[in-house]
């Protein structure tokens, strides 16, 4: 009896209720080339921030960028967290396993093409559906593409956050710090131009709740 | 546009402005009288509404009080007249159950002391009165000379006469031993008489104290009746009173409620979802548990409505006996049903709070030991579990203080809405002053604008009555 009052009383909340949807999609995308590979340990730690951090009902997407990115066969590991609280870290569990053991055999690639990348996530967390998108970017933010793939074309991002963690300096940046300055600088405007709702650099892994928080 | 198009000589800026103020100074002069009907009636015209504003809300704030004393003494008749219904209730419990077995008592009383009558006058028997041998004792002692016979018999006497004199003795030794048994024998009786006596006393002393504080509570009616200014300012105060403790004891019974809610909202989202949104910050697992609590406040009301310690719904009360065990029995089980429900959902939220912290353990980088708390780790568990159970049944009284902060709050509201209402009738009056000052105000700095052509008004008046008065002179002079 208990039940069914609460389950009519829930009804007649939920026929008033809010119908947004207020789940939290993020999809990571980690670069595997070259000397980049190396950095995999500390994608795994925020990943498993990620994995603390994420509700029931929020969804987790963690890819690989190589050498042509544009592929679900990228995808290392996804879960959308049952509502329930149990279940869902019942979920991450499984879900650091899993990316545990992928990180463990990650071979590097030659050539980084981080805007396909960008691409399979968009549609991704657009299929996806939630109220918050993110798409983080572990990456030094080299985008280097084979002379056959093809990416020099306008891309959308609309109502996606991008937040590009532990851009590195490469040694040419030590030479000449424009050219860091100037590389990210390239990619903020490209994904404004997208229509990103945001773009934010977080290089120090110490700030990590930045990763999730709103501007 | 050009700047300078106001001036009358371009070239000359303090020119044109004096030119400007003089026109202006004309203009306001010849239209002074137009001007100054037109600020008394403005003034006037705000004056008069809000005058008439004042006194409504006057009019209002006084029947509101009128009506707030009504009601007031209507409460506090109700009120009283209850207290006294109940004190003549006791004293009524008091006298069936005490003076009832008044008559058995006396007539125990009255046995009591027959028997203790009795026994005194067995105790009054006096002892046996000295034997007639002793005068004639004293005759053969009176026998003068040392006659052997003599002798003898008095030795025979002597001997006689301790003989009997010790069985005399015995005998009284006998008797006053039988009457000090008599006499202890009375101890009984005289401490029942005692315990009597005083059962008898302490009645008669509760009801003198029943007495008396019906004489109070009477008196008390008796003012209220009468409508004095005493009774009501005492009914406010307890008013007041009544107000501010039951707002303590629902900011207290709110806390409660609120440890309730944090305890039970957590392992409500395992039943509900946590993905689920009525606002956009406000989940559907939170709303679940606060009607969860809302539902147990409900059930505690209706169950005190049963037990007729409160009257909220006089449906309730006056529901028969048989339907009103029914629903405090409903109202009880509910309540016992949700105290389980909450120590399960406590039970819960300790464990998925466990679950979650050995998650993010397994999360950190540096392994951190397993840490074994025994028998101590799980107070807190039993304390969550135990909160859950009784939080339900401490919130059931919350009834109580709800009751009185309703009642009183008809008396808190109606005195600050008159109170509120006085204070829209003196701001009205106020600003009606305000108003009408201002009109002043503005008709004196009206002139202050225009003072040269009224310097020259007045010089101008003053001339002309010289020149006038010859010729009146000269006319009442040629009319002689």
């Amino acid at each position: 009896m208990l039940k069914r009052m609460l389950v009519v009383l829930l009804f007649a909340l939920s026929a008033c209720g809010d119908s947004r949807d207020h789940s939290h999609a993020v999809y990571m995308l980690v670069d595997t080339s070259g000397t980049y590979a190396q950095e995999s340990a500390k994608a795994q730690l925020i990943i498993n921030y990620l994995l603390g951090t994420l509700q029931p009902g929020d969804s987790l997407a963690v890819a690989r960028v190589k050498s042509r990115s544009f592929s679900e066969k990228d995808i290392i590991a996804k879960a959308t967290f049952d509502s329930r609280p149990s279940q869902a870290n019942a979920q991450k569990r499984a879900f650091r396993d899993a990316i545990d053991n992928s990180l463990k055999l990650v071979t590097p690639s030659r050539y980084t093409d981080i805007t396909g990348a960008m691409i399979q996530a968009a549609e991704h967390l657009n299929e996806a559906g939630a109220g918050r998108k993110t798409i983080i970017v572990f990456s030094d933010m080299q985008e280097e593409l084979d002379k056959v793939t093809v990416r020099n074309f306008p891309i959308s991002l609309r109502d996606i956050r991008i937040v590009a963690v532990n851009v590195v300096k490469l040694n040419t940046d030590n030479v000449d710090p424009r050219r860091y300055l100037g590389r990210l600088d390239d990619w903020k405007k490209r994904v404004e131009a997208a229509g990103a709702t945001e773009w934010r650099v977080i290089n120090d892994l110490e700030r990590l709740d930045a990763i999730l928080a709103r501007s | 546009m050009n700047n300078q198009a106001w001036m009358v000589w371009p070239e000359n800026p303090a020119v044109s402005v004096l030119v400007l103020v003089v026109l202006a100074m004309l203009f306001l002069y010849a239209a002074r009288k137009p001007m100054h009907a037109l600020i008394h009636s403005l003034g006037r015209s705000a004056v008069g509404p809000l005058r008439l504003g004042a006194r409504w809300l006057i009019s209002a704030a006084d029947r509101m009080a009128y009506r707030n004393r009504a009601v007031l003494l209507a409460q506090g008749r109700q009120e009283v007249g209850t207290r006294i219904e109940r004190e003549f209730e006791r004293i009524g419990a008091l006298v069936t159950r005490e003076l009832q077995g008044y008559p058995t008592l006396q007539r125990k009383l009255l046995d009591e002391i027959t028997r203790v009558e009795e026994d005194y006058r067995k105790c009054g028997e006096v002892p046996p009165p000295p034997p007639d041998w002793v005068d004639a004792v004293t005759a053969m002692a009176s026998v003068k000379g040392g006659n052997e016979m003599v002798l003898r018999v008095l030795e025979e006497i002597r001997r006689s006469v301790n003989s009997i004199h010790d069985k005399a003795l015995a005998e009284y030794r006998r008797a006053y031993e039988g009457r000090h048994k008599i006499l202890e024998g009375f101890m009984p009786f005289w401490r029942s008489l005692d315990k009597t006596l005083g059962q008898v006393d302490r009645n008669i002393a509760s009801l003198h104290s029943s007495a008396a504080t019906l004489d109070a509570q009477m008196e008390k009616y008796e003012e209220i009746v009468s409508g004095s200014d005493k009774a009501e300012h005492a009914l406010n105060v307890s008013g007041f009173t009544q107000f501010a403790i039951a707002a303590l004891v629902l900011a207290v019974a709110a806390g409660g409620a609120f440890i309730n809610f944090k305890l039970i909202a957590l392992p409500m989202s395992e039943m509900v979802g946590a993905g689920d949104y009525i606002t956009a910050n406000l989940r559907t697992s939170e709303v679940a548990a606060l009607v969860i609590i809302l539902v147990e406040a409900s059930m505690g009301l209706f169950l005190l409505e049963a037990l007729r310690i409160t009257h909220l719904f006089p449906r309730i009360a006056n529901l028969n006996d048989r339907m009103r065990h029914r629903i405090l029995w409903i109202a009880l089980t509910l309540l016992v049903t949700l105290a389980g429900v909450e120590a399960a959902l406590a039970l819960m939220r300790d464990m998925l709070i466990a679950d979650k912290a050995a998650l993010l353990q397994s999360l950190a980088t540096a392994a951190q030991p397993a840490v074994t708390d025994g028998w101590v780790g799980r107070i807190p568990t039993a304390g969550q579990m135990l909160l859950g159970f009784i939080l339900p049944f401490a919130l059931a009284f919350i009834a109580i203080p709800l009751e009185s902060l309703i009642h009183s709050g008809r008396t808190v509201g109606g005195v600050l809405a008159v109170a509120l209402v006085r204070i829209a009738a003196f701001a009205l009056r106020f600003a009606g002053n305000v108003a009408r000052h201002l009109s002043r105000v503005l008709v004196n700095l009206y002139d202050v604008a225009i003072v040269i052509p009224l310097l020259v008004e007045r010089v101008a008046a003053k001339a002309p009555k010289r020149a006038v008065a010859p010729d009146v002179d000269d006319a009442e002079r040629t009319h002689a």
